[in-house]
């Protein structure tokens, strides 16, 4: 029946990109992204279907290979996949007791990256982003602005920053000119 | 832009993270078809909106999105307490033992290292 | 030299670097580094501003973030005009356009300064007794003539080019005030090795080590200490200093709002923000905010050149300016000495030093008279003389006596010194009265704070920094702080003193001169007087009525001299009349600093769709719909709305039409008990919804009111695809969560937001399943394998689908559901396929007439939040023998059941060419008297091309009883005639939904 070809995927503000100095605002490739929620006698059997490590601690991630785990509630982790793995796939087969939804196309990543990356995300985000308080690997969901943001510090001057897709037009704008004050 | 603890993140969170959710411990009636009008009121429109501690609900929507309860003084705007949905209301004695802990920023004069000057008549605010 | 005045081997600045100005369009040459005062002053101009009310001649007050005078408007060009600036504030810079304030023609003659000679008339409470009557003038005649009258600049008419840009910040300790003691404590507190922010409103550090000379630390001057520790702290790397950063506001938990002026004294500020704000948050704040030099209350005390003695030796000790060649010095207490000792050491003859003390000793009054300098004690001046600068001062004893006029070209003043406390009081901390030097300090405090030096009254400077060491060490332990601390600041001189006076001097009270309080909003002590005598007895009602303390400045020199006097007019001691409460901001905010990045793009998020750009190609007009921007139509050339609006929803009927919904709220249910959970959260029954097929649900709130609708698929038994309003999508993830989380705690069931992970196609009209079946695989598109509301999973265009089979115009329809990063490749291709057809695109515009010609609702515009579900028409919708969901309670409460409810019905116009207004109100009876009994309104109206009449429909008391009853529209031009009908207009069967 389909007598046409795939439809094209069209990422939002895909390349993307600003630069003031060294710090850089850009547009991070699609990715596979799962929202999984459990609760905790579910988690061992997730983790070992997914083959990653399901943190139980706020504001901690684990990182197996090109797929990565984001605690960002009591029941609640953001399943990430940058290497074209699929994890709704993987937990298709898992009996116990969770909730796994796809929201690969609901988010988009930016990624902040450079010195002064923290100072850039402070420009809008109230939180404390020092390496003592939030240290490599510390993710949350917080706000930007006036939009919910996932940050996720993924070096001392790298963050992964996840928004809603219709937001990343005021995340990225945010950002760019968040940065340009913070390079000066 | 106060500070408020979230239960389930461990952490003083900004404000701007949390939405308040009004007031906490009002149970619904399991057979809340079956409640007479006058309980049906009390249950849905009667809050106690009183002048000094205040259970209340908030939410920790732009954090882990938890619902969570919190006892808040309505004359200081202090917290304080928080603790996580389901657990059992703190009583007056409980309250009564949190003292300075209860907010690092609700601490004396003496603590701080500052000198107090001898007090005169009418110290205003 | 860059100006006259300027005193060759004084000051700190560099009189080489000369920058080159213009005040009132007059060009002047100063200093880099000199404020706009400081270069005036060198340049021998003394009146800067004309007075508020009075428009007397003024000139500069003090040296500092507290002059009420000099506020002159500094201009970069036409949209960048900043009215109110203080020119004590503003940094010289080559090519600076300053002009005053407050005077028409000149400055030097003004015709305003006839209310000075009328100044009887304006005594405090004039306006509230003179301007009452007749009331409707206060508002177009009184109130813009007198704001005309007495005003300060003027603000700029165009939008703010600049920009602006923010910072939260995090420390353990932060210092506000980079003086002596401010520098002592982060120095202290940043070797323990937290994170320090310094912040000070000067554009260099040291406070009032700028000026004064007697001050040394380890022997040497204690300004070069003072650059030499900021370089030291400026090279750690927890430190962080802001130097023209103004703490303005202390907020709760330590939360501290600070504006750093960026470009302000920028002669080419490119592309930098003119400010930046910081929001900073602390684990400890140390307040080393100073204190402010008072002025001496007396008759003329206002005229240019009369000054605080603090100022003049700041313009001479930091700005190398003497104010004046020929100086009077009017004091009660030790510091103005040091000024004239000062001034006289640089050649400025000291006419006279006035002092209204008996006996005045120590040894600055001991050096003062070694060097000359005539001390008059026991002795006060009562008045001035002078058009627009000072020429003379007239002194008498106090005991009464003989006057004696001495000339001069400047008179310097001290009443003592006001110890800074209006953020310390901010953050809620208690004052307390200390009477052995008639001052408010810091009491009690409410929060992590901590004050040292001259803001909590330590009157010299080895104490200050003794105590600021300590405390700095304090709260950076108390914040974790572990480092050694290593700094030990030997004081070897000091400058110290303390009393004053508060109030006026002698024959302050019967004179009929001027004797001003607050310069600003020109409040004499006989004002204050007055208020107290008319019965203002609190001391907030005092200054309300006065106006005392209410300038830009906020009282920074006048409110303890008001208090004064007040508590004298009252009969009681200062501590029971109370001091009025601090309040942010500590100096004026602009506005671009406050709004920061929020503005153009930045406001607020513009939300678009996956397919928005395609549309915006096809020339869509869009809605906003909340954040959403949404196709509202799609004009093709030469139509208006209307006319597009007409042929979509013929089209859509005729043929097909594409509608992108993408922005429909959209959550995945998922979990073991989901049908339990949607039972609990919907009217409707689940449990019995078989997997792949859909049904309308309607939520409620407790209260029994419609709260959200939406159309739900059962995808498989522990998993549903929710549907929500647009407008609802967030607060209802709020409600469901609020329930799952606190009422229902035991369901294993979890909600997942996925409105934004897949684009919508509405396909609807009986052309749809041809437009649609061409590219889909894997999903039997017939009636009998995919009735009306059910739903597959399967592909389109090779990418996933969610397919609904679902209605919301009447006519066979779908919703495909694709993933988002698809949405507009999927459109364009179902477009191709549609234009087979002769399909349209259509908007938001004709979705609503569609649906409406079907009577299906929309929730907030046929809806209100008091509307139950039988209101609507809805009943079929509630579960009958459901025992629980949230509003089966509410909704019997008796007003919800009663007879005569506001239902919603469909009305007929009498005239079908006539379109009624939504919101329109109806009457039963045109003729009764007014106001007329109104027994429903119009909800929803539109023209309805394929009814070919105008629909409307309405909520009616008692609606559906009325139906076939004729009802009436009363509108300014006339009454409209209705029917009351069903609500479908439009194929009553409902056939076409298989046509």
């Amino acid at each position: 029946m389909a007598s046409t070809a795939q439809a094209e995927r069209r990422p939002k503000l895909a390349g993307r990109e600003t630069r003031h100095g060294a710090l850089r605002v850009a547009m991070l490739p699609p990715a596979e992204r799962m929202s999984l929620r459990a609760p905790a006698a579910s988690v061992a059997a997730l983790a070992s279907a997914l083959k990653i490590r399901l943190p139980n601690a706020p504001r901690q991630s684990a990182k197996s290979g090109q797929r990565t785990s984001l605690w960002l509630g009591p029941d609640e982790w953001l399943i990430l996949d940058e290497g074209g793995g699929d994890p709704l796939a993987d937990c298709r087969s898992v009996t116990a007791v969770h909730s796994a939804a796809g929201i690969s196309h609901r988010n988009v990543a930016i990624e902040v990256s450079g010195p002064g990356a923290a100072a850039c995300l402070n420009s809008g985000c109230p939180r404390d982003l020092s390496l003592a308080a939030f240290p490599v690997g510390a993710c949350s969901r917080t706000l930007l602005g006036k939009v919910e943001i996932i940050i996720y510090r993924t070096a001392e001057d790298n963050f992964r920053v996840e928004c809603w897709r219709s937001f990343s037009d005021y995340v990225f704008e945010f950002l760019s000119v968040a940065a340009k004050d913070v390079a000066g | 832009m106060l500070l408020i603890r979230c239960p389930y993140c461990e952490e003083d969170r900004p404000e701007l993270e949390f939405r308040n959710a009004g007031e906490a411990h009002i149970a619904r009636s399991a057979n809340i078809a079956g409640e007479s009008d006058e309980a049906f009121e009390t249950f849905f429109f009667i809050r106690s909106n009183p002048k000094g501690l205040h259970y209340e609900r908030w939410r920790h929507v732009h954090g882990c999105a938890r619902f969570f309860n919190a006892v808040r003084d309505t004359v200081s705007d202090k917290f304080l307490m928080t603790y996580k949905a389901g657990e059992a209301k703190p009583d007056a004695e409980t309250l009564k033992t949190l003292g300075a802990s209860a907010a690092w920023t609700n601490l004396s004069t003496e603590h701080l290292g500052g000198r107090r000057p001898a007090r005169g008549k009418g110290d205003t605010e | 030299m860059s100006g006259p005045f300027r005193i060759s081997g004084a000051g700190r600045l560099d009189p080489e670097r000369k920058a080159k100005f213009t005040f009132d369009q007059k060009p002047f040459t100063g200093i880099e580094g000199d404020t706009l005062a400081s270069a005036l002053l060198a340049n021998g101009v003394h009146l800067m501003g004309r007075s508020f009310k009075y428009h007397r001649p003024r000139g500069v007050l003090s040296a500092g973030a507290e002059e009420p005078n000099a506020l002159v408007t500094v201009a970069r060009d036409d949209a960048r005009k900043t009215p109110n600036v203080r020119a004590t504030v503003q940094e010289v810079y080559e090519g600076l356009d300053a002009t005053s304030q407050n005077r028409w023609p000149s400055l030097a003659f003004d015709v305003g300064q006839v209310n000075d000679m009328a100044s009887p008339m304006f005594s405090a409470g004039f306006y509230y007794k003179t301007f009452m009557w007749p009331k409707a003038a206060w508002k177009h005649l009184y109130e813009p003539n007198i704001r005309a009258a007495a005003g300060l600049g003027v603000a700029p008419d165009k939008p703010d080019p600049d920009h602006y840009s923010s910072r939260f910040s995090h420390c353990e300790v932060l210092v506000i005030g980079g003086g002596a003691a401010g520098i002592a404590a982060a120095l202290a507190a940043a070797q323990t090795g937290v994170r320090v922010v310094l912040c000070d409103e000067q554009p260099t550090f040291g406070g009032s080590l700028r000026f004064e000379m007697g001050a040394e630390i380890s022997g040497e001057d204690a300004y070069f200490w003072a650059q030499e520790t900021v370089e030291k702290l400026r090279a750690m790397d927890n430190v962080t200093l802001l130097n023209r950063t103004t703490a303005f506001g202390y907020y709760a938990q330590n939360f501290v709002g600070l504006v750093e002026r960026v470009t302000d004294h920028m002669a080419a500020p490119g592309d930098l923000p003119r400010e930046r704000l910081w929001q900073v948050r602390a684990r400890r704040v140390v307040l080393a905010t100073g204190a402010i030099e008072r002025h001496m209350v007396f008759g003329d005390n206002d005229r240019p050149g009369v000054m605080l003695a603090s100022a003049a030796r700041t313009y001479l000790n930091y700005y190398g300016v003497a104010v004046g060649r020929n100086v009077g010095v009017f004091t009660s207490n030790d510091s103005a000495y040091a000024a004239a000792i000062d001034l006289k050491k640089v050649g400025v003859n000291i006419a006279a030093l006035v002092d209204l003390r008996d006996n005045p000793s120590g040894p600055l009054v001991e050096q003062a008279r070694a060097l000359g300098i005539e001390v008059n004690h026991g002795r006060a001046v009562v008045s001035t003389a002078g058009r627009l600068r000072i020429s003379s001062m007239t002194i008498q004893a106090k005991s009464g006596g003989g006057e004696r006029m001495i000339p001069v070209d400047a008179l310097l003043m001290s009443g003592g010194w006001t110890p800074s406390v209006h953020l310390f009081s901010q953050s809620r901390g208690k004052l307390s009265f200390d009477a052995a030097t008639h001052r408010f300090l810091p009491g009690a405090t409410a929060q992590a704070c901590v004050s040292v030096g001259a803001c909590a009254g330590s009157d010299d400077l080895g104490t200050a920094v003794a105590e600021a060491l300590k405390a700095g060490e304090k709260a950076a332990r108390d914040a974790g702080g572990k480092g050694e601390v290593s700094a030990r600041i030997r004081v070897s001189a000091s400058e110290g003193w303390s009393g004053g006076m508060l109030g006026t001097g002698p024959a302050g009270e019967g004179s009929t001169r001027k004797a001003f309080v607050d310069f600003q909003n020109d409040v004499t002590a006989k004002d204050i007087r007055l208020a107290v005598r008319e019965g203002m007895h609190s001391i907030e009602h005092v200054k309300r009525f006065t106006t005392n303390g209410m300038a830009t400045d906020q009282g920074k020199t006048s409110n303890m001299h008001g208090l004064a006097i007040a508590a004298e007019a009252l009969g009681k001691p200062i501590p029971e009349v109370g001091l009025t409460t601090f309040r942010p901001p500590y100096t004026p905010v602009t506005f671009g600093a406050i709004v920061n990045h929020a503005r153009h793009a930045l406001f607020d998020p513009t939300r678009r769709t996956p397919i928005h750009p395609w549309a915006e190609a096809q020339g869509a007009v869009f809605e906003d719909v909340g954040q959403w921007k949404r196709a509202w139509y799609y004009p093709k050339a030469g139509e208006d709305m209307h006319a597009a609006v007409n042929r979509e929803c013929v089209t859509v009927r005729k043929s097909a039409g594409l509608f992108d919904a993408s922005t429909l709220g959209k959550i995945e249910v998922v979990g073991p008990d989901a049908a339990k959970f949607m039972e609990l959260l919907y009217t409707n029954p689940w449990e019995k919804l078989e997997p792949g097929r859909c049904r309308y649900g309607i939520m409620l709130r407790e209260d029994g009111f419609i709260y959200d609708d939406g159309v739900v698929g059962r995808l498989a038994p522990d998993r549903f695809h929710v549907t929500t309003t647009t407008g609802g999508a967030a607060r209802v993830m709020n409600h469901m969560e609020d329930y799952l989380q606190t009422e229902f705690p035991q369901l294993n069931v979890w909600l997942t937001s996925i409105s934004e992970q897949w684009a919508v196609i509405a396909v609807q009209g009986p052309k749809s399943r041809d437009i649609i079946a061409p590219l889909v695989e894997g999903i039997d598109m017939s009636d009998a394998a995919l009735p009306h509301m059910s739903v597959r999973e399967g592909k389109i265009c090779g990418v996933p689908t969610r397919l609904f089979r679902m209605s919301f115009t009447g006519d066979r329809g779908f919703e495909v559901n694709v993933p988002s990063d698809y949405g507009q490749a999927v459109w364009e291709a179902l477009w191709a396929e549609g234009q087979k057809h002769g399909a349209c695109a259509y908007g938001t515009e004709s979705m609503h007439v569609l649906r409406a010609e079907k009577g299906y609702i929309i929730v907030g515009q046929d809806t209100d939040g008091t509307v139950t579900p039988d209101d609507a028409g809805l009943d079929w919708a509630v579960g009958k023998k459901k025992a629980d969901f949230v509003g089966i309670r509410g909704m019997k409460r008796p007003d919800l059941v009663d007879k005569g409810r506001r239902q919603l019905v469909g009305l007929r116009t009498k005239d079908p060419k006539v379109v009624l207004e939504e919101g329109a109100q109806i009457v039963a009876d045109p003729k009764q008297p007014i106001p007329m009994k109104m027994i429903g309104h119009v909800t929803s109206s539109y023209w309805s091309e394929n009814c070919g009449r105008s629909i409307a429909l309405a909520l009616v008391a008692g609606g559906r009883d009325r139906i076939g009853q004729t009802l009436y529209v009363p509108m300014p031009s006339g009454t409209i005639e209705v029917e009351v009908t069903g609500m479908v207009f439009f194929d009553e069967t409902g056939g076409r939904l298989n046509g």
